[in-house]
């Protein structure tokens, strides 16, 4: 399976929406010294168990980085403060200069150009794959635009392409709740895409593909990168190896080690931690 | 651009949805009041005067149950304070109808008569302006929305959802009910309102304001069907839906949800409101037991015998549930608890979708939405 | 519910003090009784030797006097009466107080030969009441005297009088109260000897008290001081009106009242002290009612902390097993009335049990048949539940009626105990708060300590994984909802004690008790706990402030504004799991 070569155009992979005005550039985080996320002295606790623990990340823009580590080490949470949906007890999460993430809401962070993907694929079942997409499309998201909303050419364009992207076309009518799981895995990400976020957080994406749609995905996800930031949970370390550039490694809340796949892997203190001493 | 517009209403059904639904609207609208006044009274095709009615009174049943499928079908909200929303819209109709008939009370007092038994002086200030009927109109609508509104906005966003929401709705409606029980509260206590003379000069004993009241209420049902019909279309009733299977997908695609579901559940009680104020010339009666919370309850298995996520299923539960309540309290008032507490067990455990599962079989306007949540 | 109680424990104070009073060695004298009072008896024995010597010589007059006396209460005129009672009070015998007491009570009767009978045994027979020969009534037609509120005002100090030489304390106890209710000057000399002869501190404190209310008004500052001082012990608010008056002014500023400064400035000190104590009273009466209000709730709510904490599942017919359970109650109550009269006080411990097990099967019943098929749909649970509520209450309706049922409460738990002047605990809430503290650890001990608990905690946190290891998941489920449901039914016996029982009994909790679980928190038995007592003392606080009503609107409204600080409730579950 080939993955249509995704070209590095401004925003919109050069597709350029017709009809309505292009999708005006959004007003990017200030990334003037190359880093858009940073992730400083990041505390969480819950009932006295502290799931992360002075975490301290930096995140290049246009980055591919993937966070590894076994369970428990803070992934989720770590996803989680930096979305919004955890309030760290300690601790800042900057988006470039001057977004200080924890102070925003879900939603604020999402328009702000965070998208992020759940660890089970979370679609919106009882609509068509269409309708999902539509929904997550990039634009004004207020209730009185809601109401009026139509779809414009350039838009319906927009989504009959992320469908091609991730090979869902034929089931453009299909009720999402009738997909495969890995179908679905791939629904979500399409949802990601025509949000056209800055930075792509993606919780465990091949989770239940097969292989052939797991190889597309990491084709997927190196061609986004550059023009995007992805960060990458995952599991699967031959998926890992596949993409990563830079790997982190995670362990009791704490960064462990950090750095090319081999260096990390061959880490003596990784080593007993994935293995036990 | 009007084109389109225009399109967008037209796609609001298909060419035979817009076909049954001109066909029930003229049949509502027309046919019963051609059926009451021509036929001679006795004959099979006469629609009695008591019938129009009792019609009447399912219609504002009916818009209430549009109203609570807008919040619980489409957005999975399930209030059980919707009692008190078509009760505050009954209030404030029937505050109206008390300053309308001022100084022909039994006390011919300037007051109305519970005011003088309670051996009050004054109006007290909320009651000002009600002598107007379009004040009256408008805070049927206002008062419920501003207390929809403020409740909406604490509860969700504290992100109270499920149950969690229903229970406190519970409890408001609770409260307001024994609030307005009260004599000091200044909306008569435990009597209510009621021994109402006329609405706008027109005597409201006469069989043709009630006619009329009719009309108005099918008419205003039609508008309202056509107002949620052209929301559950829009990209807005999308969202609505999306609301209900995955919130925090929602939250993530950069929605706020609290916006969307203040929004409907302001609506809901607006609707709610108005349902309440065309009810009350009808019935000739308001009192606090349309707050209690067995009736916010009620409205919700309207909504699930007709069936969830479907606008004629609410209409069509509404009809039926009450047709079915008016028929046993005549022939057995006992055995209407057994007959509403097996709906409620049987609807839930074996027709979730229920009646709109049976006409689902044909076909529909594009982007209507089923659920089986 | 307080006034009743009141009436209870005034009926059960006259139950116990008719044999008592009898200390002229009438043979229906308790032995136990008799024993305690043996010194008292003696002592009393040769007081009435000694005075009845000294009197010899006139005491058939006064004899007499009482008889005539004693037959003017049954006088037609009210004035006639009036001077009698004065009499009787004046003669001090207490042979008087059967006759005054029955005249107080309604049960003195006239025959037509002009007999003056008190009515016995229930209205079944009367005595007379001079002679005490026991008369049958219904021959013939009795009139009963008419008094008003003028001639109670001068009976009762009387009576109080004369009760001060009864053998019981608590009987003296009362009747010192009585008298420092209403002081009367003529009440002094009789307090004083009373006061010779006292030996309880409890009555001496009373006497002194009721004595000082009567000396205040005294010509001599010594003595209107020791008064004042001895009434800072008082925690009376009319005691505190009477002190106030002494430091009235007039308009140039000159006390009116009281010319000595020492005694004014003792009065202000005894005013301090009684505001002090008085607000101690209501504090700790409304911390009372608050914490017997909130155990009630929280009975109703813990079995709901366990069906919706635990399970996840609402139960809106929670409700309606507190009324199955009060229901139960009442029919175990019936049958020991008709099987067991002799066992009747103990009715109760036989209905605990049956209540439960009720409750506990009609919610194992409903599990199985229906909820099961609806787990995870919560509202649906919501609607299906409420539905069922609606069969149980109108299946109650049909078999029971919709009237109200009566409930008789047990001797032992009617009356009530004073802890502090003005504080009575009644014994029936105080039974109810130790109960539900008992239910409260069971439930903790079954959750913590046993196999089935062990159990339902690992269904909780996950079925899945529990059914994994072996456990039963549907079984413990059904068990589960039975004992929370069966929880239900103990707030029903617990109900049944103190308020009304009825088919719509569950309704009127079942908000509350949501409101309960919803503040302390879901899945936590301590929130539960905390949740219930807070909600119930600050209902009882507020009360006096802003009525009932507004009050349920205040707490509604606190704890929807708590809900936005707390969303989790007072005792958050926090972490990824608690958001799922």
């Amino acid at each position: 399976m080939h993955v249509e070569p995704v070209s590095r155009g401004p925003r919109c992979h050069g597709l350029e929406p017709k009809g309505r005005a292009p999708s005006s550039p959004r007003e990017g985080p200030d990334t003037s010294h190359g880093v858009i996320l940073y992730v400083e002295g990041l505390t969480v606790s819950f009932d006295g168990f502290k799931a992360l623990d002075d975490l301290n990340l930096y995140i290049e823009d246009g980055e591919l980085r993937c966070i590894i580590g076994p369970n428990g080490a803070g992934k989720t949470t770590l996803m989680d403060v930096i979305t919004g949906k955890t309030r760290p007890d300690a601790g800042t999460v900057f988006f470039g200069q001057s977004v200080d993430l924890t102070r925003l809401t879900e939603t604020q962070i999402a328009q702000a150009g965070i998208g992020r993907k759940f660890q089970t694929p979370t679609v919106f079942e009882q609509h068509s794959v269409f309708e999902n997409l539509e929904l997550a499309l990039r634009g004004d998201k207020g209730v009185w635009h809601s109401l009026f909303a139509r779809l414009t050419g350039g838009e319906r364009e927009r989504i009959e392409q992320v469908l091609e992207l991730v090979g869902l076309t034929e089931s453009m009518h299909v009720r999402a709740g009738l997909l495969s799981h890995g179908q679905k895995q791939w629904l979500e990400i399409g949802m990601l895409l025509v949000q056209d976020p800055r930075v792509l957080l993606l919780d465990e994406p091949v989770a239940g593909m097969t292989a052939g749609e797991t190889d597309r995905t990491a084709e997927l996800l190196t061609s986004l990168a550059g023009e995007r930031t992805v960060v990458v949970v995952e599991h699967d370390m031959e998926f890992v190896r596949n993409i990563a550039r830079r790997v982190t490694v995670l362990h009791e809340g704490r960064v462990l080690a950090e750095g090319g796949m081999d260096a990390v892997q061959n880490d003596p203190r990784v080593i007993e931690v994935y293995l036990g001493s | 651009m009007m084109g389109s517009r225009f399109d967008r209403l037209a796609g609001m059904h298909s060419r035979r949805g817009w076909l049954v639904t001109a066909l029930v609207a003229a049949v509502g609208i027309v046919g019963v009041p051609v059926l009451n006044l021509v036929p001679p009274p006795g004959t099979w095709l006469h629609v009695p005067d008591y019938m129009v009615m009792l019609l009447g009174k399912f219609l504002c049943y009916a818009m209430v149950a549009l109203a609570m499928d807008l919040i619980w079908g489409f957005t999975g909200i399930l209030s059980l304070g919707h009692g008190v929303f078509f009760a505050l819209g009954g209030y404030a109709m029937g505050m109206h109808l008390m300053r309308a008939m001022a100084g022909e009370g039994v006390y011919r007092s300037n007051l109305p008569d519970f005011m003088v038994f309670l051996d009050w002086k004054e109006l007290p200030w909320f009651w000002y302006g009600f002598d107007r009927f379009w004040f009256a109109l408008l805070m049927a609508v206002l008062v419920p929305a501003l207390l929809a509104y403020v409740f909406g906005y604490f509860a969700f966003r504290s992100r109270i959802k499920g149950v969690y929401f229903s229970i406190i709705t519970q409890a408001m409606t609770y409260a307001l009910m024994l609030l307005f029980f009260r004599n000091e509260t200044g909306f008569g206590g435990n009597n209510g309102l009621t021994d109402f003379k006329r609405i706008l000069g027109f005597s409201l004993q006469a069989p043709s304001t009630k006619l009329g009241l009719y009309i108005v209420t099918a008419v205003l049902l039609l508008l309202t069907y056509l107002l949620c019909r052209y929301i559950v279309t829009s990209k807005l009733g999308r969202v609505l839906a999306a609301i209900r299977d995955a919130e925090s997908r929602v939250m993530f695609s950069g929605y706020n949800p609290l916006h969307y579901k203040l929004f409907v559940w302001t609506l809901s009680a607006v609707l709610c409101g108005l349902a309440g104020a065309l009810y009350v010339p009808q019935v000739g009666i308001i009192n606090p037991s349309e707050m209690q919370p067995a009736g916010s309850i009620e409205m919700a298995i309207w909504v699930a015998v007709g069936g969830r996520g479907t606008l004629v299923g609410a209409l069509v539960g509404a009809m039926l549930v009450n047709g079915i309540k008016s028929w046993f309290t005549v022939v057995s008032p006992e055995l209407w608890l057994y007959v509403l507490g097996a709906l409620f067990i049987g609807v839930t455990l074996f027709f979730p979708e229920g009646a709109a599962a049976l006409l689902n079989r044909f076909p529909k306007g594009k982007g209507s939405c089923t659920s089986n949540r | 519910m307080g006034v009743r109680q009141l009436h209870r424990t005034e009926i059960q104070i006259n139950r116990l003090r008719r044999p008592r009073l009898s200390w002229r060695g009438a043979p229906e004298t308790d032995p136990v009784q008799r024993t305690m009072s043996l010194n008292r008896i003696a002592s009393m024995g040769l007081l009435a030797l000694i005075i009845s010597l000294a009197c010899l010589g006139n005491s058939t007059a006064s004899a007499a006097g009482l008889k005539e006396a004693l037959q003017g209460l049954g006088a037609k005129s009210r004035r006639t009466i009036l001077r009698s009672i004065k009499v009787l009070g004046a003669l001090g015998d207490p042979a008087a107080l059967p006759a005054l007491e029955a005249l107080r009570d309604r049960k003195l009767r006239v025959d037509e030969q002009g007999r003056v009978l008190i009515l016995d045994g229930g209205g079944a027979f009367a005595r007379d009441i001079v002679t005490g020969e026991r008369v049958a009534v219904g021959s013939g037609r009795l009139r009963s005297p008419v008094i008003n509120n003028r001639v109670r005002r001068v009976l009762l100090p009387v009576i109080a009088r004369l009760q001060l030489s009864s053998s019981s304390p608590e009987v003296r106890l009362a009747a010192a109260r009585e008298l420092a209710k209403r002081p009367r000057p003529d009440a002094a000399g009789a307090i004083r000897a009373a006061l010779e002869a006292e030996r309880d501190d409890e009555v001496r404190q009373a006497l002194q008290l009721a004595l000082a209310q009567i000396e205040i008004d005294s010509q001599d500052p010594r003595r209107r001081l020791s008064a004042v001082r001895t009434l800072g012990a008082s925690a009376d608010a009319n005691v505190r009106e009477r002190l106030r008056r002494m430091l009235q002014t007039n308009e140039a500023g000159e006390f009116t009242m009281e010319p000595n400064p020492e005694v004014r400035a003792a009065a202000a000190d005894a005013i301090r002290t009684i505001e002090r104590r008085l607000a101690l009273v209501s504090l700790s009466r409304n911390l009372f009612y608050g914490v017997s209000l909130g155990s009630v709730l929280l009975l109703a709510a813990l079995g709901l902390a366990i069906t919706f904490g635990l399970m996840g599942v609402i139960n809106m017919a929670h409700g309606e097993m507190l009324m199955l359970g009060a229901y139960a109650t009442f029919v175990t109550q019936n049958l020991f009335r008709t099987y067991l009269p002799g066992w009747f006080d103990w009715y109760l411990v036989a209905a605990v049990p049956m209540a439960f097990g009720v409750s506990a099967v009609m919610g194992m019943v409903l599990e199985r048949c229906i909820l099961r098929h609806l787990y995870g749909r919560p509202l649906e649970t919501l609607l299906a539940t409420w539905g069922i509520s609606l069969l149980l209450i109108q299946t109650v309706r049909l078999v029971f009626g919709a009237q109200n049922v009566e409930v008789a409460s047990p001797t032992w738990m009617s009356g009530g105990t004073e802890v502090m002047q003005g504080l009575v605990l009644t014994h029936n809430r105080v039974a109810i708060v130790l109960f539900v503290f008992f239910a409260v650890a069971l439930v903790w001990v079954l959750l913590r300590r046993t196999p089935l608990g062990l159990r339902v905690r690992a269904v909780t946190q996950n079925r899945s994984m529990a059914a994994c290891m072996g456990v039963s998941v549907s079984r413990v489920d059904m068990w589960t909802f039975g004992l929370g449901s069966g929880i239900a039914g103990l707030g029903g016996v617990a109900l049944s004690q103190i308020g009304n029982v009825g088919p719509e009994l569950g309704q009127a909790y079942i908000v509350d008790s949501f409101m309960v679980v919803v503040l302390g928190g879901v899945g936590k038995i301590a929130g539960t706990v905390w949740g219930a007592l807070c909600l119930g003392v600050v209902n009882k606080f507020l009360e006096p402030y802003t009525g009932a009503v507004l009050g349920k609107i205040l707490v509604l409204a606190f704890i929807i504004l708590f809900i936005q600080k707390r969303p989790q409730g007072m005792f958050a579950l926090k972490g990824r799991t608690a958001e799922g």
